[in-house]
């Protein structure tokens, strides 16, 4: 620890303030030809540190610079739980069109019929894609999805005279839940799971009391397991006067084949950008609609979509609502990719991704299991949850195997999560590959399964065809450099 | 790893040092060390009258892979917090039994004791976890 990375002078870029000199410009400003009509205390001296370069060195910077991303629309991007599918161009092409994208928020709803009927539209398909009665697109991100689905819940028991003190998380859930129920004001409480990976019925029984507010259950759970006793948990839930939340950012692994409405879920949040291929990381932005049984539908953010003789309008008389939990409608650009998406598959197409996605996770599990450690025996549902406890034997562990994946040009998978899997491996291939790229990532793998058995060092010292070598992790968290300065040199 | 025969243990991976003048000092095991990772954030109780009830998390512990709570072993007031650990969390990687402290606790309830695992105990219960 504590030397620097091996920086590969070649494929590295400086940052754009060490380049270029004073005075060089991307156009030439003519001379205004006399004094500038400004006021003289508002002109700067000089440009206080910014860059001067001319345009072709701009273009070749950040060109470069975008050469060094690795993302979906580059490699195989198996990130567990996090459905890293390829994102159609068709996506982007909808939401480019005037129609949506010149849209103003304030816009009389007569001039946005077909916005609002998209609106309307969206909301429709998912809620018989998740068998429940109503849906809310307003929520921005998944996490805002849960705690918007718990506020429901709230309100709920409050109608019923009582708020009610806690929440049961089993422990494969995802990390956000206990965070959602925690900021509506509830207590966490873990649900421990079996040896199967799954959480028993009597788990939860012995939990159940007048206090506990819901379940909130990720099925299939983190570990891409599908929970067997599903329907006789929510019977019991139901039975305590509970309610059944369901995370649904797992969709990847129901949609159009399971309705999780069928299997006793009161509340359910999507996540567009996962299941349903809007973009994903740096931001998004995402959206986490939530769809909720009939006598919930009192308590959704508002405004809502109405329609009226063949009109739609907002209609914001909702008394009981929770209020609203995001500006305007929600992210709309983001609803117009995801309406394209399920358009552009129609509801066999989703059903095919679907079974696409869960094949492709059993293959990889198939093909690897034996050489990796396979924690929990249970068919997988749309990601596999693998450990480091073979590879570990000659000191080889997850992090090394993540890093040297990135030599063979795959992005790593999920590593030390779910924390119930000691050094997990967490891979969610999507239906997005062909069998071509399922092999070689798999073959890699089983490479480097190799690599740790007779030459230890070459994984431990991964990865070294990236622009830089492995990173100092603890000195990056302890001291990190969040801002570029001038070297020092350059300030005397 | 070690797990030293002088003190005492909780399924939580926290060791309990009874010292002399009837305070306990606590940290995390060589197990939990060695599970977290590099270690580079630590928080830390404060020094306080308040009493603190066994199995609440009273710090946390960030390593690169994780964060984890750290519960209160023994029931009892905070006397005394590592003050240099926050600056220097990597002590916890080097020395989780000695350097590595977390907090000196002042027990109200002795019997507690008698639920802390033997290092010997301990040992078992690692060993049936993997």
């Amino acid at each position: 620890m504590g030397e620097q990375p091996t920086v590969k002078k070649s494929v590295m870029e400086e940052p754009i303030f060490e380049k270029g000199s004073s005075g060089r410009s991307g156009i030439d400003v003519p001379d205004p030809g006399g004094p500038v009509p400004i006021d003289a205390v508002l002109l700067r001296e000089d440009l206080a540190g910014f860059p001067e370069l001319s345009e072709p060195e701009v273009i070749r910077h950040y060109t470069r610079l975008s050469k060094l991303n690795f993302s979906a629309a580059t490699n195989f991007y198996p990130l567990g739980s996090c459905t890293m599918k390829y994102n159609p161009v068709a996506n982007e092409t909808a939401a480019a069109m005037p129609g949506f994208a010149g849209l103003h928020p304030y816009a009389p709803d007569q001039h946005v019929q077909g916005a609002l009927e998209l609106v309307r539209e969206l909301e429709r398909w998912l809620a018989e894609i998740c068998g429940l009665a109503a849906v809310t697109l307003q929520p921005a991100a998944g996490a805002q999805g849960e705690l918007t689905g718990m506020k429901i819940i709230r309100a709920h028991h409050l109608a019923c005279g009582y708020a009610r003190k806690k929440v049961l998380i089993p422990a494969s859930a995802h990390g956000t839940n206990p965070a959602s129920a925690n900021l509506c004001g509830y207590d966490s409480i873990v649900v421990p799971v079996d040896e199967r990976g799954l959480v028993a019925a009597a788990a939860v029984e012995a939990l159940l009391d007048e206090d506990v507010a819901a379940l909130m259950v990720t099925n299939p759970n983190t570990l891409g397991l599908f929970e067997a006793d599903i329907e006789r948990i929510a019977k019991s839930v139901h039975q305590a006067g509970a309610l059944v939340y369901m995370d649904g950012a797992n969709m990847n692994a129901l949609m159009g084949v399971a309705k999780p409405g069928h299997m006793g879920a009161d509340v359910l949040q999507f996540n567009l950008h996962k299941t349903f291929s809007t973009p994903h990381g740096g931001g998004g932005p995402g959206a986490g609609p939530v769809a909720v049984r009939a006598d919930l539908e009192r308590f959704l953010p508002g405004p809502r979509v109405v329609e009226r003789d063949g009109l739609y309008r907002w209609d914001y008389e909702r008394p009981d609502s929770i209020g609203r939990v995001r500006s305007f409608y929600g992210n709309f650009g983001i609803l117009v990719r995801a309406y394209t998406y399920m358009l552009a598959c129609g509801g066999d197409g989703l059903g095919q991704t679907t079974r696409s996605a869960v094949l492709a996770a059993n293959y990889l599990r198939a093909r690897l299991s034996g050489v990796f450690h396979l924690p929990y025996q249970a068919d997988s549902m749309h990601e596999v949850v693998f450990t480091d406890k073979f590879q570990n034997e000659t000191g080889v562990k997850t992090l090394d195997i993540a890093k040297r994946l990135l030599d063979f040009g795959f992005h790593a998978p999920t590593i030390y999560f779910p924390l119930v899997v000691a050094g997990a491996l967490m891979i969610e291939p999507t239906e997005s590959e062909s069998l071509e790229t399922l092999d070689g990532f798999a073959d890699a793998l089983l490479a480097i399964a190799r690599e740790a058995a007779e030459t230890p060092d070459v994984p431990r010292n991964a990865p070294y065809e990236t622009p830089l070598a492995r990173l100092d992790e603890t000195r990056a968290a302890r001291s990190p450099v969040l801002a570029w300065s001038p070297k020092p040199a350059e300030t005397a | 790893m070690e797990f030293p025969d002088n003190l005492h243990y909780t399924k939580e991976h926290e060791w309990v040092r009874l010292e002399d003048d009837g305070t306990v000092l606590m940290g995390i095991t060589d197990y939990a060390q060695d599970a977290l990772g590099d270690i580079v954030y630590v928080e830390l109780p404060v020094v306080s009258d308040e009493p603190v009830t066994k199995d609440e998390p009273f710090a946390v512990v960030e390593s690169v892979k994780a964060v984890s709570d750290i519960y209160v072993p023994i029931s009892g007031e905070i006397t005394e917090v590592n003050d240099e650990l926050p600056n220097s969390p990597e002590v916890l990687n080097q020395d989780c039994y000695g350097d590595g402290w977390l907090v000196r606790l002042k027990p109200s309830d002795t019997e507690e004791f008698e639920e802390l695992l033997s290092a010997k105990d301990y040992q078992s219960f690692i060993d049936e976890l993997s």
